[in-house]
This record gives structure tokens, C-alpha cells and sequence, in this order.
């Protein structure tokens, strides 16, 4: 496809939705699907063909929009005409039974009971970029993304821009990466570009091993054309002609989103041999890893790719100099990489006027634990975390209050209540003493017990680790058996040095991020709530009431040694 | 490797404030035992390609934040190394603390008391107890090939074993299975060493193994004697490069 | 100047520190100028002292007993070495940590029984779930490994303790030496 295909394709594609006077979005992605809506979609097809609706109203199968918790989600999007305007109307906890009312409902009024106020912070407090297509587009229909403005920043970039234009835009942009580190990216792209070798890679990680996150596997699975347009971007800045995406194998349905859309985009010219008629070539193939958390690390990653045992090597040298194969590589996270056509569309002014201080842009969350809402969420830069918990989390649950924020998974810290009103910055994160992280977000309450915390991120760093350094491998066994002795009331103060000394030992000397970054939560709840520990060893007492075999509640003040 | 190849250039650095110089393809562990400047290692042998494991070469680099494995990173004119300080030294001995704990080694009755480098570094180091609980993992001893046995009790998985059988030997009888503290050293896909299709018998990985854990049968207590095998010679006879 | 009290005692080991102790030989009598032996498996003394200056501790902590020893001991005692690689790692008798108290008693109470297989409640003091380090259990002032440590290395760290100094461990000895 030429860019004047591809815009008469999109021309003709809103021409084609426009026919409809409806468009039923259901949401088959993993937590809906969950709950069956494929099901749902089938049944919307079903009646609205029982019912003679096939020319004015369209079914389609689309990506996450965000409140997984209140799925299956439907949407349904009316046309304006006489009578009315235009109206989008959403609806949660869609059954099968429900079916047929919604579709009767289409041109009146809306079935109550399932409708979901979009006029609520949730919706209304989120920015969305990298999401801005998901939940609208049919990820198994590369039209729907066409239709939307899909690959014109790539053919813009191709036909319009010079490779060393495309690395000054992202430059200026501000953006940085989105897989934890926060790296300017900009930066990363002109190494890379500048490297020098035979051939040059580029690659997607999309390992995201974080307990409990789901950004990236939402976007692969709501708007795989968005990643693949934005690695096709990247290789053409930097000189690559290869790319992978690689995925856990645990995430099938992104797996097979993927493959599918780089098949349909190779057949419209939009990947592969001559890309838009152009001389760029670009193929991208889907690699599976078999769901290490350490296959995420980009060293290991490239090992995994390579056939090798998944395991970190020191750096330097990084990826950019010598990575898949020995080759100069260029990796970056799913999230950075679906940031980048919006960028190249918009421009870098528009992208770095979002944000605040040196974090630029939007990103991703997903909102878990004890607040009202939960799900996947996006937000400007510099929003405060009080915003995201009580605004758009909706705030604890009745009767109780919030402890804390934890961001940054294992590699993070818990950021108590009292530093809520603090911007989401890179920055500003790891000041707290914690990090953004991949994008991780747990509201804690008093029912959440610090220690018992800590010890389920070094839990999960100890199951994880890869064995390869002495100090994470046998490092992280010894501070879990720590602070289960903690948790369990058999500690002394002796024990807590020794845990102290251990974080600074596996912190200054394990090889990766991985072991670097295990002790993490325990600092930030020793830094913020060292008297939990403190109850627990001397009092043997679990403020939270969490710690079985402990007594629970508060310590009294009197009996707190200082 | 032909000696055109090697464009090496002269460099001069400090190492622990004593000027050095060097070429720019040796590493600052090999430059700094090639002056005398002591520097625990475990996981490096020489000939054999550097993997960064087992933290004990952590040195401290001017204007660097974070500590650098001497063995992985290569010298550069001007660079500014510090081998000994407090914190390193604490450091050296909580690794070498972490990895008595790991497995279960009882110096007294094993093959190689008197001739471990484990053993050794801790002497060396000033460890003269270990305060991190024991683990003592339940694992197993594999003597089912003829001349030689592995005991896991020993190992402490610096690989030094799977390389030279790779990169010296080319067979690849070694491999590791597993993450994190239950990684576990396996020859031939995980079957016994004694059904191995691909071991030579060359002794090799005996000869190199720091501790205890790989040794000739026959030998009783104290009494495996490592003949530390010259790889870097060996590859400089077989590629004929006079470096 | 007052003769300093040493003791020597005796938990889950094979008695070999001692024996390498009396290789002291002749300089068991230079010892004896400075120090006065007050409790040891070596001499008839029934019950610990109140007051010790140094004790040397063999073997490690496998018993009720030797757990009830070690308080009573490092509650007397100002200076409390770990004399030996059992006191220091737990050496050999920590091998039946691998496979548990209960196997370690069914195996020799049980399987290798002649008659009346039964686990003895008197006289034998009962085992601790793990044999243990003495330092897991009290607090130790010098390490002294060695398996068992030369009588040399016991004589020099008892002349520099003697002289109120610490001795260079890790010149005279090491794990398994
Ligand atoms: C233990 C570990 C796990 C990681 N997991 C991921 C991951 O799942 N996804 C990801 O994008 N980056 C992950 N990273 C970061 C990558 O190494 C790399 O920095 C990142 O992919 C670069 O992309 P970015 O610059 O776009 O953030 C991980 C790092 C470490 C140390
Ligand atoms: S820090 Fe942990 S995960 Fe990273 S290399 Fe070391 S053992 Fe492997
Ligand atoms: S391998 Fe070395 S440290 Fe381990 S028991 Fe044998 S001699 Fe001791
Ligand atoms: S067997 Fe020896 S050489 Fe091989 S990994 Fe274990 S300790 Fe290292
Ligand atoms: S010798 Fe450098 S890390 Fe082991």
C-alpha cells in the first residue's frame, strides 16, 4: 500500500462504518473472555440476525477498555441522525440473558441496570495515548486500525522524513522507556543508529513478568498494529531490517493476535519487502519465552532468542553495540513502542508538552488491590497517586483507609499515604524509594500487613532468580527466610541486621536488575514502616492482623521501643 | 587469531593508586594479577570465556556508581581502579559466606580439603565462620561414569566446568538445569554422566572444578589434587598466535 | 597477677580437639603457668564454674543437652571460642541435617536393631530437630576452625588470649584443616 492507498483504504473503511447506524464493540480480550464474551458476541450476531438488523448494525470483537474488573464490557456506538446526536453508550457486567434487550434497546433508551457511567473519574481522569485504539478497533482486523489512522506515521515517516529525523523527533518527544528503567529512548534509537554493523535488530519486550501486570499484554492483544507500526518506525530509524516480538508463551491470545496482524500487514504492504513502495524493508516474527520473569532482563532476553539458556550477562557491552547474534540491537518495551507512531503523527512538541518535570507523555497502570476500581488505566505524567487511588481507584473500601501505594512490582518500593500527593515521575518515584516500574500499581489498606509484603516480592524474586549470581541466587533464600521468621514471630533484632546487611549485599553486587533490585521492597518498608517489623520481633504482633499465629492490632504506644 | 588481528593499543591506568600499563584487550583482572594485585575470583579461568557470576572480582571504578566485575570489563587509558577497600572486602566475604551456606560442604571429609579455592578464599578473606543459616539442601552424588564422579554437595555452579568442556573440548557434555537456588549442573540433557554420549573422558572439567565437586575416583579425602589445565596456552599453541 | 581460669568442654564432636589439645605436650605446662583449668572432660570437676576467663568449646549443638550446656556456659564464661570445625559449621554431625532427626532414629533405633527396636527416653538426651552451629545458639567470641585445629594454632590462640590479645585466626588455620 502506497500512503494514497492506505488513505483512500481508511476513507473507505469510515464510509463502510458509516452505513450502520450502530456498532456493537464487544470486548474479547483475556479478563472479558474470562467471563465468556465470546459468547456474548456470538449472541449479539445471533440476534441481531434473528432480528433483520444485519444492514444497520455491526458487531465486532474488540480490545480491552480498561475496567476489566466490571467485564464483560460492551460499548455500543450510535450514529446521529434526525432526531438525536451522536451517542457512545457503555455497558459492564454484560450477560448472555442480557442480549437481547441491549439489542433492543439500539435507537432507545438504554438497558439501566447495565449501564456504566463513563462520566466517572475513572474514565474521565485517564489520557490516553498508547490505548487510544483499544476497545475501538478489532485487533483481528487490520481495516479497524486502518480506519483509525493506523501505518500513516509509518508511510509519513518512510516518504517524508530521513532515519536521522525519525530518532530527532522521538529525542524531542521527552519519551522514555517504558519497560521500567525509563531510558530515554530517544537516546537509545541514535546509539543504535549509529552503531556500526552488518546488520542491526530490533526488538519488542513483551516478557512483562511483573505479578499482576497486564499493560503490555492488553496492548498486543487490543492494538497489536499499533506495536508493529512502531517497531517498523524504529527500524527504520536505526537501519534494522529484523525484528522480534517477544512474548510469554502464558500469553496466547497476544501471541495469536500477533502473528495475525503481521500476516495481514504483510499481505497490504504494510511490513515486509518495500514497505508502502518504498526501498525500506522491515519482517517481524513473534518469539515465545517459556515465562521466566529474568527472560524479560534484555541481556537474558537476547540469550532466550538466541536458543540459549535465559540468563543475564554483565554489561557493557549493552544490546546497542553487541546484541542478537553480536549484532547492534535495539530493545525496547510494548508500551514505548506503541507511543511512537502518535509521536511521529503528531509531533515531538505535541508528545513533550504532556507531562511534567522530565517524565513526558502518558502511561500505563494497572490498578490493583484494595480500592473500588480496579484495571487497566492510562494517565498523564505528574498526575498525583492520591489522583489515581481515590479519583480514578475510587478510594478504599468502606470502613477502611489506605496504607500504601506499591508501583514497580519486585523491583519497587511501598510509598506510604502521606507521599500520595506526589507526581507519578520517573524521578520522583525513585526519590520515595521506589520506581515507576513497568507500571505495577497495588493500593495497600490497614488490612495489608508491610512484612508480610515484602516477603511475597522476595518470595517471587527467590523462585525467579536464575541462578547464575551467588548473591540473588542464594541471597534472596536467605532474606525470605528472614522475614518469615519475621512474619512468623521467631525473630530477633539480630535477624533484622542481618536482613539489613543482606539487602545492601545482594543490592551492590548481584549481576542484573533482577538481584539489584530484590531487596527494593523491603527497604522502602523498612524506610517507611519499620515499626511493623518492629512489632512483629518484639512484640510479636501483627498491626494488620495478617501474620497467622501473631496477635493482631495496634501496638500500644507506650510498648513501641523507639 | 593471527597477531595482525590483535590491534591492541598501550594503555596506562591506576590500579589502586599504583600507575599500570597495559593492552586495551586485556581485562583488569588479567592486568591486575599480571602486577601482583590480589583479587578473589571464582567463576574466571583463564582461556576460558568470562561470565561475570560470581561477584567476587567486584572492584570499584572511578566515576562509576556501581561496582564492576574485574573479569567483564576491559582496561581503558586513564581508567582509575580500586581492588581493596572496606566495602569490597565485606562484600567478598558475604559472597564467599553465601556460598558455604548454599550446599553442604564439610571441609573435614571431602576430596579436595587442602586443595579447594573456595576454601582457600575464605582464608584468604578472613572467614572464619559463616553467620547466614545453612541450607543444607538434600542433593545428590552422580558416580556412575567410570573414572571420574560429581557431587552436587560441593558444587557451586560457576560454570567453569560447562565452559571448558564447551569452549576447550567441544563437546558440551555440561549444562545447567533450573533457576535460582535450585539450578543444578547436568550432563547430557539431565541422564547420568556415566550414560553421556558425548563425554570424551578428557578430565577436563575435573582438572578446572575450585572445589570439590568434580573428581577422580579413587581419591579419598584431601587427596584430589587439581592439575589446572592451561587453556590460554593451549589455545595459543593451537591457533598458533604467538600473543 | 591471678591465674586465668580456662575451661574446655565437650558437645557433639569426636573428641579429636581435645586429643589435638593434649599434642600441646610440653607447652601444656607453659599453658598451665598463666592458666588454671577449671572445668574440662580432661579433669574431674562435676559441675561449670561461676566464672571462667576463657572456655574452648567442642562440638556442635545437637542435644537438649548441649543446648542447656551452651546457655549455662556462655552465661559463665567471658571469652567463649568456637574450638573446632563441629563448633564452628557443624561440621560432620550437621550431615544428618540432610535427612532429618526422625530418619537419623529410625535407622539406628529401628532398622538396625537386634532386638526390641525402640527410641531410648532415658538416659540419652533427646536430638534437636537440626544440629546446629554453637554460634546459631550463643553468642561466640573467637572462631577457631580446623578439623581438628593443630595443636599449634590452639597454642598460639591461647597465648595471645592470654595476653589479652586476639588472635590472627586466618594466619593459623581454616575450614577442614
Ligand atoms: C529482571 C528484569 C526483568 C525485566 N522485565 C522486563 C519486561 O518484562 N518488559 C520490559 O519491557 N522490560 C523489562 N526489563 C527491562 C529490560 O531489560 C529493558 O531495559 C527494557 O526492555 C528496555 O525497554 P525500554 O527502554 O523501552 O524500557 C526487565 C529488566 C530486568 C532486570
Ligand atoms: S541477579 Fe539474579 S537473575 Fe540476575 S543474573 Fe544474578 S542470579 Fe540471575
Ligand atoms: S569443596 Fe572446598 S569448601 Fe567445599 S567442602 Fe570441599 S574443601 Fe571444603
Ligand atoms: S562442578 Fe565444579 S566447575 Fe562445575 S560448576 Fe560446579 S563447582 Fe564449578
Ligand atoms: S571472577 Fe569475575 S565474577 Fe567471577
Amino acid at each position: 500500500m502506497t500512503p494514497e492507498e492506505l488513505t483512500l483504504a481508511a476513507e473507505k473503511e469510515e464510509n463502510g462504518s458509516r452505513a450502520f447506524e450502530h456498532i456493537v464493540g464487544v470486548c474479547t480480550s483475556t479478563a472479558c473472555l474470562a467471563s465468556h464474551s465470546d459468547k456474548i458476541k456470538k449472541e449479539f450476531d445471533a440476534q441481531v440476525k434473528a432480528k433483520g438488523l444485519t444492514k444497520s448494525v455491526r458487531v465486532k470483537a474488540v480490545g480491552c477498555c480498561g475496567l476489566c474488573a466490571e467485564g464483560p464490557m460492551v460499548y455500543v456506538e450510535s450514529q446521529a441522525d434526525a432526531e438525536k446526536a451522536a451517542e457512545t453508550r457503555t455497558y459492564a457486567h454484560v450477560s448472555n440473558e442480557a442480549v437481547p434487550a441491549l439489542v433492543d434497546s439500539l435507537g432507545a433508551a438504554p438497558v439501566a441496570d447495565l449501564a456504566c457511567d463513563t462520566a466517572q473519574p475513572f474514565f474521565t481522569r485517564q489520557h490516553k495515548i498508547v490505548l487510544e485504539h483499544s476497545g475501538v478497533v478489532d485487533p483481528e482486523r487490520l481495516e479497524d486500525s486502518i480506519q483509525v489512522g493506523g501505518y500513516q506515521a509509518l508511510l509519513n515517516a518512510l516518504t517524508t522524513m530521513n532515519p536521522a529525523d525519525v530518532v530527532d523527533t522521538i529525542m524531542r518527544s521527552g519519551l522514555r522507556g517504558r519497560g521500567g528503567g525509563g531510558f530515554p529512548t530517544g537516546l537509545k534509537w541514535s546509539t543504535v543508529a549509529k552503531a556500526v554493523g552488518d546488520r542491526k535488530y530490533v526488538i519488542c519486550n513483551g516478557d512483562e513478568g511483573d505479578p499482576g501486570a497486564f499493560m503490555d499484554r492488553s496492548v498486543m492483544e487490543s492494538d497489536p498494529h499499533r506495536v508493529l507500526e512502531g517497531m517498523a518506525i524504529a527500524g527504520y530509524a536505526v537501519g534494522a531490517t529484523e525484528g522480534f516480538v517477544y512474548v510469554r508463551a502464558e500469553y496466547p491470545l497476544a501471541v495469536k493476535r500477533l502473528k495475525l496482524a503481521i500476516k495481514q500487514a504483510e499481505r497490504a504492504g504494510l511490513l515486509g519487502a518495500n514497505i508502502g513502495g518504498t526501498h525500506f524493508s522491515f519482517k517481524i516474527d513473534v518469539r515465545l519465552g517459556a515465562g521466566a520473569f529474568v527472560c524479560g532482563e534484555e541481556t537474558a532476553l537476547i540469550a532466550s532468542i538466541e536458543g540459549r539458556r535465559g540468563s543475564p550477562r554483565p554489561r557493557p557491552p549493552y544490546p546497542a553495540a553487541s546484541g542478537l547474534w553480536g549484532f547492534p540491537t535495539l530493545i525496547n518495551n510494548v508500551e514505548t513502542f506503541a507511543n511512537i507512531a502518535p509521536i511521529v503523527k503528531n509531533g515531538a512538541e505535541w508528545y513533550a508538552a504532556l507531562g511534567s518535570g522530565k517524565s513526558q507523555g502518558t502511561k500505563v497502570f494497572a490498578l490493583t488491590g484494595k480500592v473500588k476500581n480496579t484495571g487497566l488505566i492510562e494517565v498523564p505524567m505528574g498526575i498525583t497517586l492520591r489522583e489515581i487511588v481515590y479519583d480514578i481507584g475510587g478510594g478504599p473500601f468502606d470502613g477502611h483507609t489506605i496504607k500504601a501505594v506499591q508501583t514497580g512490582g519486585p523491583s519497587g518500593g511501598c510509598i506510604p499515604e502521606a507521599y500520595l500527593d506526589r507526581p507519578v515521575e520517573y524521578e520522583t518515584l525513585v526519590q520515595l524509594g521506589s520506581i515507576m516500574g513497568s507500571g505495577g500499581l497495588i493500593a495497600m489498606d490497614d488490612t495489608s500487613c508491610m512484612v508480610d509484603v515484602a516477603r511475597y516480592f522476595m518470595e517471587f524474586c527467590m523462585t525467579e532468580s536464575c541462578g547464575k549470581c551467588i548473591p540473588c541466587r542464594v541471597g534472596t533464600v536467605e532474606m525470605h527466610a528472614l522475614l518469615t521468621k519475621i512474619c512468623e514471630g521467631q525473630a530477633t533484632m539480630t535477624d533484622l541486621e542481618q536482613l539489613e546487611e543482606l539487602c545492601d549485599v545482594v543490592r551492590s553486587t548481584s549481576l542484573c536488575g533482577l538481584g539489584q533490585t530484590a531487596p527494593s521492597p523491603v527497604i522502602s518498608t523498612l524506610r517507611y514502616f519499620r515499626e511493623e517489623y518492629l512489632a512483629h520481633i518484639e512484640h510479636k504482633t501483627c498491626p494488620a492482623g495478617v501474620c497467622s499465629g501473631l496477635k493482631s492490632g495496634a501496638v500500644k504506644a507506650k510498648e513501641v521501643v523507639a | 587469531m593471527s597477531p595482525t588481528m590483535t590491534e591492541a593499543t598501550v594503555v596506562t591506568l591506576k590500579i589502586d593508586d599504583r600507575e599500570i600499563s597495559a593492552r586495551s584487550d586485556q581485562t583488569v583482572l588479567e592486568v591486575a594479577w599480571e602486577n601482583d594485585v590480589f583479587v578473589p575470583a571464582l567463576c574466571h579461568y583463564e582461556g576460558l570465556g568470562d561470565v561475570g557470576a560470581c561477584r567476587l572480582c567486584l572492584v570499584e571504578i572511578k566515576g562509576s556508581p556501581k561496582l564492576t566485575p574485574a573479569c567483564a570489563i576491559k582496561v581503558v587509558q586513564d581508567m582509575e581502579v580500586i581492588t581493596l577497600s572496606e566495602r569490597l572486602q565485606k562484600y567478598r566475604r558475604s559472597i564467599i559466606e553465601l556460598l558455604f551456606a548454599e550446599r553442604n560442604h564439610i571441609c573435614s571429609v571431602c576430596v579436595s580439603n587442602g586443595h579447594c579455592e573456595l576454601q582457600w578464599l575464605a582464608q584468604k578473606l578472613g572467614v572464619d565462620h559463616i553467620r547466614y543459616p545453612y541450607l543444607y539442601p538434600k542433593v545428590s552424588v552422580d558416580a556412575s561414569h567410570e573414572r571420574f564422579a560429581l557431587d552436587h554437595n560441593r558444587c557451586i555452579l560457576c560454570a567453569r566446568c560447562v565452559r571448558a568442556c564447551d569452549e576447550v573440548e567441544g563437546a558440551h557434555v555440561w549444562d545447567l538445569l533450573g533457576r535460582g537456588v535450585d539450578t543444578r549442573l547436568i550432563s547430557d540433557l539431565g541422564t547420568p554422566w556415566g550414560e553421556s554420549e558425548t563425554c570424551t573422558t578428557c578430565g577436563k572439567c575435573v582438572h578446572i572444578c575450585p572445589t570439590g565437586a568434580l573428581f577422580e575416583k579413587g581419591k579419598s579425602v584431601a587427596e584430589m589434587v587439581h592439575a589446572r589445565p592451561r587453556f590460554a596456552a593451549m589455545a595459543r599453541v593451537r591457533n598458533n598466535s604467538g600473543r | 597477677m591471678a591465674k586465668a581460669r580456662i575451661a574446655t568442654v565437650w558437645l557433639d564432636g569426636c573428641s579429636g580437639c581435645h586429643m589435638s589439645f593434649l599434642d600441646l605436650d610440653e607447652r601444656l605446662l607453659a599453658v598451665a603457668e598463666q592458666a588454671e583449668l577449671v572445668y574440662s572432660p580432661l579433669v574431674d570437676f562435676k559441675t561449670f564454674p561461676d566464672e571462667v576467663d576463657v572456655t574452648l568449646v567442642e562440638g556442635a549443638v545437637a542435644s537438649e543437652e548441649d543446648l542447656h550446656k551452651i546457655k549455662k556456659i556462655r552465661a559463665h564464661t567471658k571469652t567463649l571460642i568456637a574450638f573446632g570445625d563441629c563448633a564452628v559449621t557443624a561440621n560432620v554431625p550437621s550431615m544428618r541435617n540432610l535427612v532429618g532427626k526422625k530418619a537419623v532414629l529410625q535407622h539406628a533405633y529401628f532398622e538396625l536393631a537386634t532386638l526390641d527396636p525402640q527410641i531410648p527416653t532415658l538416659v540419652v538426651p533427646p536430638l534437636l530437630d537440626r544440629v546446629r552451629p554453637v554460634h546459631d545458639v550463643v553468642k561466640v567470641d573467637v572462631f577457631l576452625p580446623g578439623c581438628p585445629p593443630s595443636a599449634d594454632t590452639i597454642f598460639a590462640a591461647l597465648v595471645e588470649l592470654l595476653a589479652g590479645r586476639m588472635p590472627d585466626v586466618p594466619a593459623l588455620t581454616r575450614f577442614g584443616k
